[in-house]
């Protein structure tokens, strides 16, 4: 079932900005087209500006500056109830006076429907709420009250349906089953989905694009792949997923093309890395590898690994997961850093705790970031 | 409820009603069957001193009804009036104050409940001089050509009903406003994101699940303003004469206790009768 007919194309936020009556600046200068019929998703830490942006969307919050369109149509001062948006809201905010059936006739009546009872059934079979139509929301479980407030989003087939953290007061398990469900349900539907989350899984899960948000604007954009292999900034490094960051200095830069290389030397090891991510133009930065790149092995034994190897690291702590195990190494100048290893069975048990290895990765897998930038931005809101 | 069980035993419940029980049977139960004895007593064979006998003298009450009934439809009409101001303003007030007062919440209950701090009897009585004849407002009025040369505001049905709903006001706002609280804001938003107009999302979800609060307030001003005396006997006149005027001049001045006493349970039974339709009608089983 495509809802998307008739649609009026994609979402452009144009120099966006909300500045509060406190001087406080939730949004600066937001540049952002989000394509017709994609998931998007907004992801940051609380605070960061995301929820304002779709409240200005929604048209709950009035931009300070700056202008919204809708292929078009300019909606940046329209009225809430004149925009071709819908919204779902953390919390449901279902009318608890109301029957399910009667939560998602609300929009259209609203509209002048007469009688929407036929559209009603479809969506209700869509979210799977047949049997719930005739109850009230205080009288179903949290992930059905979930459904009903997206199905009462969805009967308006509106241009775009925002989503603000709409998982967020499910269980986990609940929570991965919705994921799937959503996506399952933007694909049938074909509407453009606006998604803002804190929980970069959730974003990763679901989006087609991710916006990574922090202090009021978009750090990076793109795939979840790219934004997870090439993190631009260390605040991105941070936040989605982890990141090992350790100094270096750049000292020289080879190749052309896409076999480019910068070298950097780590406290005294020389790497190198694909000048495709290298983010920083100093002749600094932080070198940064996902805990899950990093190979170990216990000192002398050989690495499968083309890069430099950096020796003399202690293995102060290891946790078993199950599907892998955590290691924390001190590594000879004192930092510590993390790696993630896969419980293939190979290596038949864990490294002991005070072992000396040698750590290790594929050139291709690091990038460095500006030294300017800090070392745990990204870090405290988890 | 187990620890209530460790302190009184097995029959906690019956322990914790009883005081209540005892208090309601001395000064209701009692007061009750001595009202209904005597509305049914013959007002020739016995006085105020000697006391009554029950006779069964059922015309008690057709010469009550018959006597005083155009008494009793002004205290509907009136209370029905005030009833109505009271919830046109309490509304207002209780919806500023539950949504738009901010830290002046507090602030602004404590002045809805401030006049309670001084007699009901006296705050009437300085309406009186507030709508007096040669006061400010009337002086004021007439040099407006509002009111004409004679014309005044005391001992009118405005001055009374305008004291019942200054009276009662507060009955009406506190209710209204425990129920506004209680609606959640973003109710009002997700009607707004639905195409709800403002004076549909007023219609259609404010409204709605302020019913208890409507229900309440009405009931807590139209009871006590259909039986209150004080504001038609210090603001009103011989013709402005409520059915609590009347029952106090039965007891203290004539003396006539039966014919008091009948006209009391009818106007018991026909509100106890209005509120039974009109919190059927409103539905408050389910909404409460």
């Amino acid at each position: 079932m495509s809802l998307a007919d008739g649609a009026r194309g994609d979402l452009k936020l144009t120099g966006l900005h909300k500045r509060y009556p406190n001087g406080f600046v939730a949004v600066e200068s937001l540049d952002l087209v989000i394509p017709q019929g994609s998931f998007f998703a907004l992801l940051g830490p609380s605070g960061c500006g995301k929820t304002t942006t779709l409240r200005m969307v929604a048209g709950l919050e009035e931009a300070t500056k700056g202008s919204i369109h809708i292929g078009d149509e300019d909606i940046t001062y329209a009225k809430p109830y004149k925009r071709p948006v819908n919204t779902v809201f953390q919390n449901y905010a279902l009318f608890p006076h109301l029957t399910i059936a009667e939560n998602v006739a609300f929009g259209p009546k609203r509209r002048g429907a007469k009688d929407p009872t036929d559209q009603v059934k479809e969506i209700l079979a869509l979210t799977e709420l047949t049997e719930q139509a005739a109850k009230k929301p205080a009288q179903l479980s949290g992930g059905q009250q979930q459904r009903v407030a997206l199905a009462r989003a969805l009967i308006n087939r509106p241009d775009v349906l925002l989503l603000d953290e709409p998982l967020g007061a499910l269980d986990l398990k609940l929570r991965r089953a919705m994921q799937v469900e959503l996506k399952r349900i933007q694909e049938e539907v074909g509407l453009t989905f606006v998604h803002v989350t804190h929980d970069q899984e959730e974003a990763m899960t679901m989006a087609d694009t991710v916006a990574v948000m922090n202090k009021g604007r978009i750090e990076q954009m793109g795939a979840p792949y790219d934004l997870y292999t090439n993190p631009q900034t260390t605040f991105v490094a941070n936040f989605l997923g982890r990141s090992n960051l350790i100094k270096a200095k750049v000292v020289g830069r080879e190749g052309t093309g896409d076999d480019a290389v910068v070298k950097v030397d780590m406290h005294g090891t020389v790497a190198t890395i694909k000048a495709s991510k290298v983010h920083t133009s100093s002749d600094e930065g932080w070198v940064g590898i996902r805990p899950e790149k990093v190979l170990i092995q216990p000192e002398g034994q050989s690495i499968d690994a083309p890069g430099a190897a950096l020796s003399g690291a202690v293995v102060v702590d290891a946790s078993y997961i199950g599907v892998s195990t955590d290691y924390t190494l001190r590594m000879p100048w004192g930092q510590e850093i993390t790696c993630f290893e896969q419980n293939t069975g190979r290596r038949g048990g864990l490294i002991p705790v005070g072992t000396k290895v040698d750590v290790s990765w594929r050139p291709e897998f690091a990038f460095l970031l500006d030294s300017a930038q800090d070392v745990e931005a990204g870090l405290e809101e988890d | 409820m187990e620890s209530l069980q460790r302190v009184f035993g097995k029959n906690a419940a019956y322990i914790l009603i009883g005081p209540a029980a005892i208090w309601l049977a001395v000064f209701f139960l009692f007061p009750m069957l001595s009202l209904l004895t005597t509305s049914l007593s013959d007002p020739a064979t016995g006085s105020p001193i000697n006391g009554y006998t029950l006779t069964w003298r059922i015309a008690n009450y057709t010469e009550a009804l018959g006597e005083y009934w155009p008494y009793m439809m002004r205290s509907l009409l009136y209370a029905g009036i005030a009833t109505l101001m009271c919830l046109v303003l309490g509304y207002v007030l209780a919806y500023a104050i539950a949504f738009k007062a901010g830290r002046w919440k507090t602030v602004m209950l404590v002045l809805v409940i401030a006049p309670f701090f001084t007699s009901f009897l006296v705050r009437t009585l300085s309406w009186k001089l507030i709508l007096a004849d040669n006061g400010f407002i009337v002086n004021t009025l007439q040099t407006l050509h509002i009111l004409g040369e004679d014309g005044r505001l005391l001992a009118t049905p405005f001055a009374v009903i305008m004291g019942l709903t200054y009276n009662f006001l507060p009955f009406m706002i506190l209710p209204l406003y425990t129920s506004l609280e209680k609606i959640d804001p973003r109710l009002n938003e997700a009607a707004a994101d639905l195409y709800a107009s403002p004076f549909q999302r007023f219609a259609k979800v404010i409204w709605p699940l302020s019913l208890p609060g409507v229900v309440g307030g009405t009931l807590l001003t139209f009871i006590p303003a259909t039986g209150d005396y004080i504001n038609a006997s210090l603001l009103g006149s011989p013709n402005t004469q409520m059915v609590g005027n009347k029952i106090q001049q039965l007891f203290t001045t004539a003396g006539d206790y039966p014919h008091a006493s009948a006209l009391s349970v009818i106007l018991m039974a026909i509100i106890v009768g209005m509120v039974l339709v009109y919190v059927r009608r409103a539905g408050t089983e389910e909404l409460l």
